[in-house]
């Protein structure tokens, strides 16, 4: 397995220069550093001189590829792909280009994307594998039906109307939580709450269907057929027998998830004032902050590959026959 | 053996069950703090002051904050040389660090004194000096903090020593000092460095003495340094500002300069000590977000003690802060009012300021409507329920409003919103024809639905560059653009586009069709509305000109490409750009439309590339005069010639909307003062009743749903008994 795993880590080289070089084409493609200077110097009063003078103390005043003025390496190495590459290859996201550190703000709103995340993850996998059994219990009648037009329904609803009508009623009409807010230590447990809930609703259509159909596959087996005959309970063999085999495609699919919960969620976080990670790239998208474009898509491209790995270890965890 | 009553039946623990929650119920009911409350208990009856902020300020280094989000927190920390009375109307200036409100010295180009009322054009410099007050102190800082030496005790810090720290106020020593007249010269210096990028060295260059020069000299010295090493400013002196000792400085303009007095009330003529810079300029602080930027050091009545740009931001008061006085003075009906209550109390009033990052409207509305925000403005969404308006179209809180005692008040903002088009252009630029043509266009774009349907009526159309409320500025008949307007009845009156038409016919193009070419009149639009939320704006934008036939192509961008698309002259027509002005005086809006202020040609404001010869002299007059009727007359000349020319269709001035609680006192809107927290005051008892009376949970619901919850399962327990005991069935034979 160690030497899948250094293969796999090798695989991973070229493909992280691979999304660096398209991060840096597509960025530069709808901008120019003109553009990302007159973004970070505001609205009032700029002048060619500050822009001038804003991308020679950001760097952004080298030719993109090509340094012609450079004689040899340099006139590859003193360019703007280059400079801004080398050190994010090597984890040093150095400051944004409003003149943050990326790695401390990564560092400080990773936390509470994780508190959110991984709640919601966990409560969410119990509530829909549950009623996924649940409905293959009741496989063939009104309730199975009824359910899975309920999934399809819940599906169907925005998840920001469930946002708006999870504040509005839980925080506005009935005054049980916060409404918005963010705290420290144990006081976030009831700021996480309705956003915890609100995730978990909003999942359970989708999510529902989805183990559904996984333990119906599994429910139409030989072995479920043996524990029928020799007199087992269907409550009991679903919870125990389906469960358990119904597991491997279910954590190998969320493992891959797992490196991806620091990301964060984009409108959870807005709306309920958790200062996560969720907006980070986006704001730095409309902010035209390359620095943290390209440290955030590097960082998503690094989780994912990570995650691709877990998988592959995963299933030789759960699945005794395959070898890495 | 148990005795018959304690036996445990399964009916029993039920019973327990549901007794347990409705206890909880009735506790719940009956709790004296709200369960929804966003901060924590301790804050309860505290001093605290909860607002919220939208945006993430970028910058809080005084010599580059610009924003209005950013001075809302740079204006409580630092202390310029002046400020603008809290109360008074017009505004005016007043000292604020400064013992009193600077006048000028003209000197002609040999360094000689010139009297006061020489002309403008005689005077070769002026030179302002400003004198500090005495005992002035700095908030505590561990940029001050000092070892046994005698030498400052954090410096050369490695990441190892910054364990646990996350702001300034975490290390264990702290210091502080009296201010000095070099520290202002410092921060003049600061605007000229490289270091920094100031978005006013452009500016303050054409102005202050030898600042380009500086600039220049610390481009030069910045490149000599090395790797990680910055500039020392206090080893570059320079002509246009010095200090004269400890507690006076010298400004010198070149000529006359009268809005410097102006620009002495801004934070970036704050003090700035070297001892701060040199502090934050170590790169283990950089790791941790911990720099001028980030944390400011200030003597004004509050300091920043956290910042969390993503959370929320805390303010607390600084305990060094000089002292200051409430105005006992104010403008006409502020007595009335309540305003002058205070009068002579010593501020700030309120011990700690929590802004907390709300990024949606929706929960910030909800959030104020509960109580714990003491203001807010008022978003499209919740306009209607917050705001009626009365048969004469003013405005008022609703009833469910002003039942729970809120107070609305409004003020219009001294900044204007137009459409502009570029006078370089070959079809909307020039005089004569392509006059009548943007004349036209000003007829047809109607402004008033514009505010009415898009802002709710936040917003009064503009009839010439100048806000209501800056010295220039007509109301009424007087005011009014007779290129667009008619006076009827006493009021004024759009002119029907029948007018429009007709000068469009003149202008060459009746109909919208071009008579030389025979083909209809295309005109291109870029702006900066590239959302789909501006979808509906554009699309009634290309009504206004489709009542005249033209035909209107929108070109959204970005911002920054929309900024250098007019920068460089490359656009026919512009919407969306606006002026929030930096001060009151008329200069700072019709300098918008000075010749040689042009975009194209001089990388200046004039974004219209506007140019008339009458105006720019008019100008260059107007300029350096005190208010007065001679400069009235030259403003009403100015405006008469743009009124003719209309290189803007002149749009709006937006109107501003505030909401406060009624525990929330010494509130009055202030478009120019950015240091107002330090006069509000609050009644904790009061939040602290109203939040609770306004918050009791309601928790029926939830024992409904659990209810409904157990109804739901009833079906599902009879499927499954049903389906226990069902009978194999055998195959019929």
């Amino acid at each position: 397995m160690f030497a899948y795993i250094v293969r796999r880590a090798l695989y991973a080289i070229p493909v992280l220069i691979g999304v660096n070089l398209i991060t840096f084409l597509l960025f530069f493609v709808v901008n120019t550093p003109d553009d990302i200077a007159r973004m970070q110097l505001g609205a009032k009063r700029v002048t060619p001189e500050a822009i001038d003078t804003w991308k020679a103390t950001h760097g952004y005043d080298r030719p993109y590829f090509h340094n012609a003025d450079e004689p040899g390496l340099a006139a590859f190495t003193d360019t703007l792909f280059f400079q801004k590459s080398v050190k994010v290859m090597a984890f040093d996201f150095g400051r944004s280009d409003g003149g943050r550190a990326i790695a401390a703000d990564i560092q400080a709103r990773m936390g509470p994307s994780l508190a959110l995340a991984i709640p919601t993850l966990l409560v969410g996998m119990a509530v829909n594998i549950t009623f996924g059994l649940l409905l293959v219990f009741f496989r063939s009648t009104a309730i199975d039906w009824g359910g899975v037009v309920l999934c399809v329904v819940l599906m169907s609803i925005s998840p920001l109307f469930y946002i708006i009508a999870g504040q509005f009623v839980a925080g506005k009409l009935m005054n049980l939580v916060p409404i918005s807010g963010y705290a420290g230590g144990w006081d976030m447990a009831k700021f996480l709450v309705l956003p915890v809930v609100i995730g978990v609703v909003s999942g359970i259509g989708s999510g529902t269907r989805w183990y559904r159909t996984i333990f119906m596959e599994e429910y139409g087996k030989d072995y479920v057929r043996t524990a029928r005959a020799k007199g087992m309970g269907d409550l009991r063999i679903l919870f125990v027998h389906v469960l358990k085999n119904g597991m491997i495609p279910i954590l190998t699919g969320v493992v891959v998830l797992l490196p991806l919960l620091f990301m964060g969620s984009l409108i959870m976080e807005s709306f309920f004032g958790i200062p996560g990670l969720g907006s980070y790239t986006i704001e730095a998208i409309q902010n035209q902050d390359f620095a943290i474009v390209r440290a955030m898509v590097f960082l998503g491209s690094v989780l994912y590959i990570v995650g691709l790995l877990l998988t592959d270890i995963s299933y030789t965890l759960f699945d005794p026959r395959i070898r890495l | 053996m148990p005795c018959a009553t304690c036996v445990r039946t399964p009916s029993a623990r039920r019973g327990a069950l549901w007794a347990l929650l409705w206890l909880a119920i009735v506790l719940g009911a009956g709790c004296e703090r709200p369960w929804n409350s966003p901060y924590p208990d301790a804050e309860r009856a505290s001093d605290t002051l909860y607002r919220a902020f939208t945006e993430p300020p970028r910058h809080l280094d005084p010599a580059r904050s610009y924003a209005t989000d950013e001075v809302e927190f740079t204006g409580q920390i630092y202390e310029p040389p002046l400020q603008y009375h809290y109360l008074k109307r017009p505004y005016q200036l007043e000292p604020l660090a400064a013992t009193r409100l600077p006048e000028p010295q003209y000197l002609d180009a040999d360094g000689d004194p010139l009297p006061a009322d020489t002309p403008p054009e005689d005077v070769a410099t002026s030179v302002y000096t400003i004198e500090i007050k005495p005992g002035v102190r700095y908030q505590p800082h561990p940029a001050f903090a000092r070892g046994p030496d005698g030498a400052p005790r954090y410096r050369d810090l490695s990441p190892a020593d910054l364990e646990g720290i996350a702001s300034p106020a975490d290390f264990a020593h702290q210091g502080s000092r009296t201010l000095r007249a070099s520290d202002y010269v410092h921060q003049i210096k600061r605007l000229a460095s490289p270091e920094v990028n100031s978005p006013i060295l452009g500016v303050m260059s054409e102005h202050i003495v030898g600042l380009a020069d500086l600039a220049e000299r610390l481009r030069a010295a910045r490149d000599t340094l090395a790797p990680g090493e910055h500039l020392d400013l206090t080893r570059h002196d320079f002509e246009g500002a010095r200090a004269v000792d400890d507690r006076h400085f010298e400004i010198r303009v070149n000529g006359v300069y009268p809005q410097l007095r102006y620009w002495l009330a801004m934070p970036f003529f704050a003090p700035m000590p070297p001892e701060a810079i040199a502090f934050y300029n170590q790169d283990a602080l950089a790791a941790k977000n911990i720099g001028i930027d980030t944390f400011p050091v200030g003597t004004g009545p509050y300091m920043l003690t956290e910042n969390n740009p993503n959370r929320r931001m805390v303010l607390e008061t600084n305990p060094n802060f000089h002292g200051e006085r409430y105005p006992s003075e104010g403008a006409p009906g502020d007595r009335e009012a309540g305003l002058l209550e205070d009068a002579g109390r010593a501020l700030p009033f309120i011990d700690r300021v929590v802004f907390s990052l709300e990024k949606e409207s929706i929960p910030y509305w909800n959030k104020f409507l509960q109580g714990y925000y003491d203001s807010s403005g008022i978003s499209s969404d919740a306009f209607g329920q917050a705001i009626r308006i009365d048969a004469d179209g003013e405005p008022h809180l609703t009833e469910t409003m002003a039942e729970r005692g809120m107070r609305l008040a409004t003020t219009v903002l001294p900044a204007i919103y137009y459409l502009g088009f570029n006078m370089n252009d070959d079809v909307v630029g020039g005089d004569d024809d392509a006059r009548k043509l943007r004349q036209a266009i000003s007829i047809a774009v109607d402004y008033e639905s514009y505010v009415a349907i898009f802002l709710n009526g936040r917003g009064l159309v503009a009839q010439d560059p100048l806000p209501p409320g800056l010295f220039g500025a007509r109301e009424g008949k007087a005011g009014m653009n007779p290129v667009v307007y008619d006076w009827v009845d006493g009021e004024r009156r759009r002119k029907p586009i029948e007018v429009a038409r007709e000068l469009l016919a003149e202008a060459g193009y009746p109909g919208g069709t071009d008579e030389e070419t025979g083909r209809p009149l295309l005109l291109n639009l870029d702006t900066p509305a590239s959302g789909p939320e501006f979808k509906s704006q554009m699309d009634w934008m290309r009504q206004q000109f489709d009542k005249l036939g033209i035909q209107l192509v929108v070109r959204a961008t970005t911002w920054s490409r929309f900024q250098q698309k007019t920068a460089d002259g490359n656009v026919q027509m512009f919407f969306g750009s606006g002026w929030m002005g930096d001060y009151p005086d008329p200069e700072n809006f019709l300098f918008l439309l000075y010749g040689p202020n042009s975009a194209a040609e001089n990388n200046g404001q004039n974004i219209a590339n506007y140019q008339d010869d009458t105006f720019d002299r008019l100008f260059r007059r107007m300029r350096d005069m005190d208010n007065g009727p001679e400069r009235q007359q030259l403003i009403d000349r100015m405006i008469d010639i743009v009124q003719r020319d209309a290189p803007w269709v002149w749009g709006m001035y937006p109107r501003q909307y505030g909401l406060y609680q009624s525990w929330l006192a010494n509130t009055k809107p202030n478009a120019m003062a950015n240091n107002t927290i330090k006069y509000l005051d609050i009644d904790p008892a009061a939040r602290a009743e109203k939040r609770l009376a306004w918050n009791q949970p309601v928790l029926w619901p939830l024992a409904a749903g659990a209810g409904g919850l157990l109804v739901l399962l009833l079906p599902g327990v009879w499927i499954h008994r049903r389906r226990e005991h069902r009978a194999v069935r055998r195959p019929a034979r």
